[in-house]
């Protein structure tokens, strides 16, 4: 097993370089001018010059290079010199064209808003997506599994901006409950303040949920029913063992080794599939950052927000691969 | 179909008209439209320590017939009386608290064990439930059964799927054995093995019946080995059984037109003998169970009733009919 991640991350360092080049040529090659939202009065050839001092006149291999050896060297320099007080000499680290600051620092500003939101709302969709697979599945066709079917097409089929908008209608707008905004700035010290901070985080957090419980759910009543009908469940019975047991133990176990695949590698894409709920709120996370860096025309922040996720892609498929090793006995990876 | 026979003190086992029907669901409001008639009426009985086989062509219901034996099916009517108790309508948690008495040793020996769990654990599971045993008497037992089914102790750590078919089968076996039951249905046991595994299998079936008294309903396709194995054998067909006997009366005198075509679509090993010998050979398909034919559910194929052009085949469902002293047969024109 060992070996098998070693070879794994190994082979991932040819595909993460790929990635990058690729993205470095979407976002540089795309008609966008950093300078565009500048205003109109500053002269054109000012601007050519703010252009050239960011480093657009440089041909592209060097300015991928460049953007490479910041990424993969400047950058741990930097954090090992603050963490461990080491004097690795650095050069200029990735800067946001908008900010003027570290890229990095603005990713570790955001991301606790991005990984509290989504990471919630991945936990409830867990925690609500299996135990209606099992028991859908369990009591297939009955009313239960009907009306999770349902629910399961409505998760699917309506996007998050509208289920979003249709929440802060209802719970903001008309019944006041929530806060439509997610305020970032609020800190949790006592109890009250933590009232405040699941208020405001319930809307975002259960649209989200909805949409990834919607797709687990349907994993794992698909998975479940494969595993009903299988002869080992009838031994279980033959045992004598209770019906609690049966699904719980033998059915439920096996079931959960392709759902936890798919939860695995659902983790990079609900950083993803965030950025629009995040929009929606208001959370200042990282898919807004990325947002307001498209708009910018920030090459560097959305270069290396892109980069991070291609990095969680890759590494989230292989700990799936790991994980299926783990919790399947019939896989070896040797 | 009337009962079978009257029935012996020393049955451990007796099916009275057995009925199991699964419904058909169709069309836009998936009304009850129909029922599979997979078992119409089965009676017998098994004595004490003794080997009925259940022999049968595929999807004659054979599996669904020992299914319900145990009670892995609800059936739709009938009782299954073991030692005079049906467990047909008991509750639940009195049926799982009969569990162990009766147990099933399964067709496909790797699907039949959780792939998740190891040897010792598959084994040991029905001990945690059924009995008090502490962990190491638990793991005691597991390594005495592996012996008792000829495997290795070491094994008792190993996932199903590193054994062979006929190493996971004993597997089965020994899962099947580990709470000391009485009865075991053996649902064709030996029908996914090597040809080369399934007498070792089979041996090792009847070593243990003679060491451990045991009482096997062995349910097969294969004539042959059921001859090797059973003391008397049910002929099944679309539902219903159609013969039964004691095993050397079958073979050696079959009077149901379907055990004659059945017995004589087994080969002799002789060539000479294999080169002159006249085979019934059935046509047409087996009818639907969900629509069996009026009469005799045979009658589309019987060259009996073709030949004869008997009114009542087509008519009248046959009497289970003592036909000699313990032969049993279900048809109208049998002698």
């Amino acid at each position: 097993m060992l070996i098998f991640t070693i070879r794994r991350l190994l082979l991932a360092i040819p595909t993460l370089l790929f990635i990058s080049f690729i993205i470095f040529l979407v976002v540089t090659l795309a008609p966008s001018d950093p300078t565009a939202n500048l205003p109109l009065t500053i002269p054109p050839e000012v601007k050519q010059k703010i252009r050239e001092s960011l480093g657009l006149g440089q041909p592209l291999p060097v300015r991928y290079f460049k953007w490479l050896w910041q990424f993969v060297y400047i950058e741990p320099a930097h954090y090992l010199n603050q963490a461990f007080g080491f004097s690795i000499d650095t050069g200029q680290r990735i800067l946001s064209w908008q900010t003027r600051s570290p890229v990095m620092d603005i990713i570790s500003q955001r991301m606790p808003q991005t990984l509290w939101v989504v990471g919630t709302s991945y936990v409830v969709a867990i925690l609500i997506a299996v135990p209606i697979g099992v028991i859908s599945a369990y009591k297939q066709y009955s009313w239960f599994d009907q009306i999770g079917t349902f629910i399961s097409m409505i998760g699917f089929s309506v996007p998050t901006f509208f289920t979003g908008v249709l929440l802060i209608v209802i719970f903001s707008v008309h019944l006041g409950w929530f806060p439509s905004i997610y305020d970032t700035t609020h800190s949790v010290t006592d109890w009250d303040s933590f009232v405040v901070q699941v208020k405001q985080m319930i809307m975002p957090t259960f649209v989200l949920a909805l949409a990834n419980a919607a797709q687990l759910s349907r994993f794992m009543r698909a998975s479940m029913l494969d595993n009903l009908s299988q002869d080992y469940v009838r031994t279980a019975r033959a045992k004598g063992l209770q019906e609690k047991t049966v699904l719980l133990v033998h059915v439920l176990r096996n079931s959960m080794i392709p759902v936890i695949t798919v939860i695995a590698l659902g983790i990079p894409n609900i950083f993803g599939s965030a950025i629009i709920t995040e929009q929606v709120f208001k959370v200042n996370g990282i898919g807004q950052l990325l947002i307001i860096a498209i708009q910018g025309g920030d090459v560097p922040t959305v270069q290396t927000i892109t980069f991070i996720f291609a990095i969680l892609i890759v590494l989230f498929n292989l700990l799936a691969d790991i994980l299926y090793g783990v919790f399947d006995p019939r896989i070896r990876y040797d | 179909m009337p009962e079978t026979a009257i029935a012996a003190p020393e049955a451990l086992l007796r099916v009275e008209d057995l009925k199991i029907h699964f419904p058909i669901y169709d069309g836009l409001f998936r009304r009850k439209v129909g029922d599979v008639k997979a078992v119409d009426g089965v009676s017998f009985e098994i004595k004490r320590g003794e080997t009925l086989g259940l022999v049968g062509e595929s999807g004659c219901g054979k599996s669904t017939t020992g299914r319900a034996v145990l009670r892995l099916y609800d059936p739709t009517a009938g009782a299954v009386n073991f030692e005079d108790r049906d467990i047909a309508s008991l509750p639940a948690n009195e049926m799982r608290a009969m569990r162990p008495r009766m147990q099933m040793i399964f067709q496909d020996p790797q699907a039949s064990l959780n792939p998740r769990m190891t040897v010792g654990a598959i084994i040991a599971e029905p001990l945690m439930e059924h009995t008090k045993m502490s962990a190491g008497e638990r793991k005691d037992k597991v390594a005495e059964l592996l012996d008792q089914v000829g495997l290795s102790r070491d094994f008792i750590n190993r996932f199903p799927h590193e054994f062979s078919g006929g190493q996971r089968q004993r597997i089965g076996i020994a899962r099947a054995l580990a709470l000391d039951p009485d009865l075991i249905v053996c649902d064709e046991p030996i029908a996914a093995l090597d040809v080369s595994i399934q007498a070792q299998v089979v041996n090792l079936l009847e070593d243990l019946q003679h060491r451990l008294g045991l009482t096997y309903l062995f349910i097969s396709h294969d004539l042959s080995m059921v001859r090797h194995i059973a003391d008397r054998v049910a002929v099944m067909y679309l539902g219903k059984i159609m013969e039964l006997a004691p095993m050397g009366k079958l073979f050696a005198s079959p009077r149901h037109p379907y055990t004659q075509a059945l017995l004589s679509a087994v080969p002799v090993a002789d060539p000479k003998i294999e080169a002159n010998r006249k085979r019934v050979i059935l046509t047409g398909d087996v009818p639907s169970p969900a629509n069996p034919p009026e009469g005799c559910v045979f009658c589309t194929r019987c060259p009996l009733a073709k030949k004869t052009n008997d009114k009542r085949c087509f008519t009248i469902p046959p009497e289970w009919r003592e036909i000699e002293q313990d032969q049993f047969v279900a048809c109208h024109l049998a002698e």
